[in-house]
């Protein structure tokens, strides 16, 4: 098991906020209408809840953690299913259900099939966090 | 969430003038920003439940933490809030974050406690 390191990353010039921890900041108005999920972000649905809820791997509250140990860029820029499955991969390589070495062979297989097919992949994701790619042999 | 057994008795009671720490964390933290230095009052214990500042690093969550929930004037949160002056918010906070609002503030006591209509 990987024990995760106590950090805060915190807001740009809020005087030590987090980075999660927006309550009262100014976003602009809220998208309150309705929309579909995609297929992938269902999945992702699916797969917290059964590593959190029927398998046990880890709490709601590590759930969380990992989320809010984002960087501001990071927290910013990602939508909320983008956070959950990055969420789900830390957590995966943190209580060794699986290496960081075997994502990323999966992913350059399914990022092999996609460019294939023509389609489009998102540049390099998002990057490991500090600590957990060294366990799986990832520079 | 479920509960879990305490060692301890809470601290405070239903009615009780508390001041939220206006602390930092490192890591996990369920005080928001927001409401870090500002007064309200018991409204309800919710119980002791595992706490999450521990279950968040894989740990088994004890010992178990109190939660209250705290009632707050929307006036003592934003400067600029617009609604009505009897307007408050209900916020869920554990035990290690709050401080008693003591005699020597008997005025702000009076107040937060008016404003829960506990007294």
């Amino acid at each position: 098991m990987t024990t995760p390191r106590r950090k805060t990353h915190t807001r740009e010039g809020l005087d030590g906020r987090a980075v999660h921890d927006v309550g009262g900041l100014d976003f602009g108005p809220i998208d309150r209408d309705e929309h579909d999920l995609a297929q992938w972000e269902k999945r992702v649905d699916a797969m917290m809840i059964l590593l959190y809820a029927k398998k046990g791997v880890f709490k709601v509250d590590g759930m969380r953690r990992v989320i809010e140990d984002y960087g501001q860029q990071a927290y910013d820029s990602t939508t909320y299913y983008e956070k959950w499955v990055r969420a789900l991969r830390n957590l995966m390589v943190e209580q060794d259900v699986l290496s960081a070495a075997e994502i990323e062979a999966k992913v350059a297989v399914v990022t092999a099939a996609f460019q294939t097919e023509g389609r489009d992949v998102a540049a390099g994701a998002i990057d490991w966090d500090s600590g957990l790619g060294k366990k799986g042999g990832r520079p | 969430m479920t509960t879990a057994a305490t060692s301890t008795p809470p601290r405070f009671a239903v009615g009780d003038a508390v001041k939220i720490d206006a602390k930092s964390a490192i890591g996990h933290c369920r005080t928001p920003w927001y409401v870090r230095g500002k007064s309200g009052v018991v409204v309800e214990i919710h119980g002791s439940f595992r706490d999450p500042v521990r279950l968040a690093y894989h740990r088994p969550g004890l010992p178990a933490q109190v939660l209250y929930k705290i009632r707050m004037r929307q006036t003592d949160l934003w400067s600029n809030y617009k609604g009505q002056a009897a307007d408050h918010l209900d916020v869920d906070i554990y035990e290690p974050w709050l401080t008693p609002v003591r005699s020597a503030k008997r005025s702000a006591k009076t107040r937060v406690a008016a404003v829960a209509g506990v007294v």
